[in-house]
């Protein structure tokens, strides 16, 4: 079995004419918790979209768990959560894990389902629609559906946005749930110290190229702004 | 074939929770049906073009239920989400086209008593035949319609590019449901010389359901 969760080898991903990533390496080891950095329009997003399936690369390679290309068993094997939630606004909270649950092939999508909603402390509107759920809940129902199948990797893309500071402590607490399970996680956020408080590991995009990828030190935690100071735009 | 019953099942609830196609479509069948027995003269033999009139009823009627199968999946990035998970790219194609099936069969058997009624066509004279017809060219115009609802669903201009692609497309399943309906509709029944469009409608629904599930990865993942 190989060691490494992610293989990206020579990225490049072109809009137009615009590359919005430019020739991006990075091995992610499984169990690493990397935390993605970068300004706005640094190319996170994209690359976050390369990774999950959603968008194939213009140039290069990414093979996941081993297997290259955009496999189904490597998307069973991973949970996403993108910019916006992926949740039905006219199902209710319970149809909408059990429908990702089914179609992840979750052995009881019903059983999860209710256990998932009870974690993220939603199963009292279980049965209500998603469309009428404040921006909060519909976020902690979107990170619910993420986690409902336990996927060895989560990529999550600014997951912290719209949080409140329980929210957040809740995320945090079900990542390092899935972290200590031995799944990787790799993050993309402005939120440096949530963030860097869970990261074993941390990288950083400037204008799509992969600038820095190391292992997140003392120091980084307790000044996460160090990143960029030492190897962004700002330095 | 799980999977693909779990995507028409949620999409078929979602459209019937908000039923904000399926009354539009039955809505302008109505409205269309009621005008053309205005302007026609239905006293006269209005059963040799009353088919076709009953075909472009549905398939104006199918596009309003077509433009809304991909475009559902905009909000919140759920398409996205599909995308990302186990699902393979056909069993997503076919569960939406099943669920576009169901919603045009609703408007269909309710747009057709009225069509009898205005228009004073015994339809049920071949009540077999016809839903034969019915369901051949109905599966080709919801394979073709979703197909392109999966290929316009980024633009903006979604709701106009649809029809404009999809109509000179249905082309031939419209002749052939026109033409069999018209020979219901005058008492004729299917002859032998009408089984060339039934296989042209059969043809048309094998050799566009094969294409639109090999290309739809393709369409999907950009």
């Amino acid at each position: 079995m190989s060691a490494a969760a992610l293989d990206v080898r020579a990225v490049w991903k072109y809009f137009g004419d615009f590359p919005a990533l430019r020739a991006v390496t990075l091995g992610v080891a499984r169990g690493e918790c990397l935390a993605m950095l970068g300004r706005n329009g640094a190319g996170k997003t994209t690359l976050l979209k390369i990774l999950a399936g959603q968008s194939s690369p213009s140039q290069g390679d990414v093979s996941v768990f081993g297997q290259a290309g955009r496999t189904e068993a490597a998307r069973r094997k991973t949970g996403v959560l993108g910019h916006g939630i992926g949740i039905y606004d006219e199902l209710t909270a319970r149809e909408n894990l059990e429908l990702f649950g089914r179609i992840y092939g979750v052995p009881d999508a019903k059983r999860a389902a209710l256990d998932w909603l009870e974690r993220v402390d939603l199963k009292h509107v279980a049965d209500a629609r998603a469309r009428e759920f404040s921006r909060g809940m519909r976020q902690r129902l979107a990170v619910a559906r993420a986690f409902l199948h336990e996927p060895d990797l989560l990529l999550l893309d600014e997951p912290f946005t719209s949080l409140d500071d329980r929210s957040i402590a809740l995320l945090q607490r079900l990542l390092a749930g899935r972290l200590a399970a031995g799944s990787t996680v790799i993050m993309s956020t402005h939120q440096l110290r949530e963030a860097m408080e869970l990261a074993t590991h941390w990288a950083l995009l400037v204008r799509g190229k992969m600038v820095h990828k190391g292992e997140r030190t003392p120091e980084i935690l307790a000044d996460p702004t160090w990143v960029y100071r030492n190897y962004g735009e700002d330095s | 074939m799980g999977q693909v019953l779990t995507i028409a099942w949620k999409d078929l609830r979602s459209e019937l929770r908000t039923k904000e196609s399926i009354n539009a479509a039955a809505a302008f069948s109505m409205v269309i049906l009621v005008l053309f027995s205005f302007v026609l003269d239905i006293a006269g033999d209005s059963r040799e073009f009353a088919g076709g009139l009953l075909w472009l009823v549905f398939a104006f009627a199918g596009a309003l239920v077509l433009n809304r199968s991909f475009a559902r999946e905009q909000p919140n990035d759920c398409l996205d989400a599909l995308v990302a998970s186990p699902l393979p790219g056909w069993a997503l194609f076919l569960g939406k086209a099943i669920a576009n099936f169901a919603l045009l069969a609703i408007v269909e058997a309710v747009a057709l008593p009225v069509f009898g009624i205005l228009f004073n066509a015994n339809w049920l004279r071949f009540p077999g035949w016809i839903a034969l017809t019915c369901a051949l060219a109905t599966w080709g115009m919801t394979v073709i319609g979703t197909m392109f609802s999966a290929l316009t669903v980024n633009l903006r201009l979604r709701e106009l590019m649809l029809p404009v692609l999809v109509y000179p497309m249905l082309i031939p399943v419209l002749m052939a449901a026109m033409k069999l309906t018209t020979s219901m509709l005058t008492g004729e029944g299917v002859t032998a010389d009408d089984w060339v469009w039934v296989k042209l409608l059969i043809g048309f629904d094998i050799i566009f359901t094969s294409l639109s599930l090999a290309l739809i990865d393709v369409i999907l993942v950009s």
